[in-house]
């Protein structure tokens, strides 16, 4: 698409080339964002709420058309949580991660291995038939993750996907998403506004400024996976945030 | 909501007995003070002689419900006009919802399509009776019709609504994953509406049962002698205590069909319809 760096791009799972979006009202959200996502690679975007971060997203996915630069992603095999975990209320669960092959037009077998499969792997067994009003905020969010997972995705974008959680459960969350990235091999693009979850979770942390978004530092995390739980209470996990915290703050003092 | 919960996860027999009494008792006590205010007005309101005008309940409940002639063909009448109302609701369902989804596929549709149906709620059944004889003929097909323009417009507002209520991150999936628009209609659109489909439903019920009895009232022809023939001709002969039951047992039906509807609606989405009971 972009024709910059032909060899880059075939390499990276999820490029952005110099992205910019502006509203039709002039409002510009998103400014000359470039950056790639490799196989093998967690990169996390953290900034202030209204930055344009889930927009970056939006992007991604197709969901908005850039108003310039350009975007190179395999969109038939995309992992997408949203906000909230967007379920049907009057599927079970096990039919609410059906849902995807169903609108792939995958066949009722496969679908149920695959479902089935998925389920399994967030920790819902034995949760197939329960209804999503009967679940916790955090087990909606397993079910939304699974939904996504049964399309084996390349390529899985979180939007702020643990928010609305308690703290206990989102850190749970935490372990299950290191979890399956090392599991399944995906590249992750991860949103957040909490920087010690951006910390923990990725292999990159790419720091945007308040509107209109540019991107304004970028922190390679050193530490290996799997990543233990306690290594949220060590000095070098301490370090990095403490960076990441003074990049967010020069961004708004920008 | 934690009794509702309550009552629903342990079914205990206490609680459940008092959530029945909650819906029971106070329908029940205005059934109690519609008696009352019946007797005084007919005793005490009435002297002997205009007495006939409003006989006491008790009166119209021996006459009318519980000596056998005048029960029988009370009976007969309302076993007329529900085959009118059941034929009609139908109708209403099946045409209304058409209407309904066609409204809700394009925008354009739905500003063609809406002043007409809206009209259609407008139009006085007394202005048009005369045409609908013309067409229709003078007996079943003629009331049919006018349960169906009597009824069908809660059934088209309430499935457009319904339709036009999906969440709208719901719709955001369903775009990422390019569903066409009929998938979309049948895995999100129409599953999201059944709460305000039935509601539509339940209130067309209602609607059908006076639209089978104004009906009744225009077009008398054929052998069936429907409730509201019934009722206008014990009007003509002053037979008030039969009157008065025939609109109570009409009524009734009026009631039964939305309890039935009301109960099919509350199983279809018992597992996820939000705020189903206070």
């Amino acid at each position: 698409m972009s024709a910059d760096d032909p060899k880059a791009e075939a390499s990276a799972s999820l490029s952005f080339s110099g992205v910019q979006m502006t509203y039709p009202d002039g409002t510009v959200a998103l400014e000359d964002i470039s950056f790639d996502v490799k196989p093998g690679e967690f990169v996390t975007v953290v900034g202030p709420s209204g930055c344009g971060k889930s927009t970056l997203l939006k992007i991604a996915s197709g969901l908005l058309p850039e108003t310039a630069g350009s975007v190179s992603v395999d969109r038939d095999r995309l992992g997408y949580v949203f906000q909230d975990a967007t379920l049907l209320p009057w599927r079970t669960v096990a039919r609410n991660v059906e849902l995807l092959c169903e609108l792939h037009g995958i066949d009722k077998e496969e679908r149920a291995r695959r479902a089935q499969a998925a389920i399994d792997l967030v920790g819902l067994t034995g949760f197939e038939k329960h209804h999503p009003r009967r679940l916790s905020g955090g087990m909606r969010m397993r079910t939304s993750v699974a939904r996504s997972l049964t399309l084996n995705p390349t390529v899985f974008l979180f939007d702020e996907p643990f928010g609305a959680l308690d703290e206990i459960s989102r850190e749970r969350l935490n372990d299950e998403v290191i979890r399956l990235f090392e599991s399944e091999g995906f590249a992750g693009l991860f949103i957040t506004h909490s920087l010690y979850e951006a910390v923990f979770l990725s292999t990159r942390v790419l720091v945007m400024s308040p509107r209109p978004g540019r991107i304004v530092a970028e922190f390679h995390v050193p530490f290996e996976y799997p990543r233990a739980p306690e290594l949220r209470f060590t000095p070098e996990f301490a370090k990095l945030s403490g960076e990441v915290s003074a990049a967010l703050r020069g961004g708004y003092e920008d | 909501m934690t009794s509702q919960s309550a009552v629903e996860s342990t079914g205990g027999v206490g609680q459940s007995a008092r959530a029945l009494a909650r819906v029971i008792v106070p329908p029940v006590v205005v059934l109690g003070g519609v008696i009352g205010v019946w007797y005084f007005m007919s005793y005490r309101g009435l002297s002997d002689s205009q007495r006939f005008i409003l006989p006491p309940p008790h009166e119209v409940f021996s006459d009318g419900m519980l000596t056998w002639k005048p029960l029988k063909e009370i009976l007969e009448g309302l076993w007329a006009t529900t085959v009118v109302v059941v034929v009609g609701l139908i109708i209403s369902i099946i045409v209304g919802m058409a209407i309904a989804i066609l409204m809700s596929r394009a925008r354009w549709i739905e500003r063609t399509i809406f002043p007409y149906a809206v009209a259609l709620q407008t139009i006085p059944i007394i202005a048009i009776t005369p045409i609908i004889g013309l067409w229709l003929g003078f007996a079943f097909n003629a009331r049919v019709l006018v349960t169906v323009i009597i009824s069908i417009f809660p059934v088209i507002t309430n499935t457009l609504f319904g339709l036009q209520a999906a969440d709208r991150n719901l719709h955001e999936l369903f775009t990422l994953h390019k569903a066409s628009s009929n998938t979309r209609l049948w895995k999100l659109e129409l599953p999201a509406a059944q709460p305000a489909i039935f509601t539509g439903f339940r209130i067309a019920a209602g609607l059908a049962v006076t639209g089978a009895i104004v009906g009744e009232f225009f077009f008398r022809g054929g052998q069936e002698k429907g409730i509201g023939r019934l009722i206008s001709f014990y009007q003509n002969r002053l037979q008030i205590d039969r009157l008065m039951s025939a609109i109570v047992l009409s009524s009734l039906l009026g009631v039964v069909l939305f309890l039935i509807v009301g109960a099919i609606g509350d199983r279809a989405t018992r597992h996820w319809a939000p705020g189903r009971r206070r």
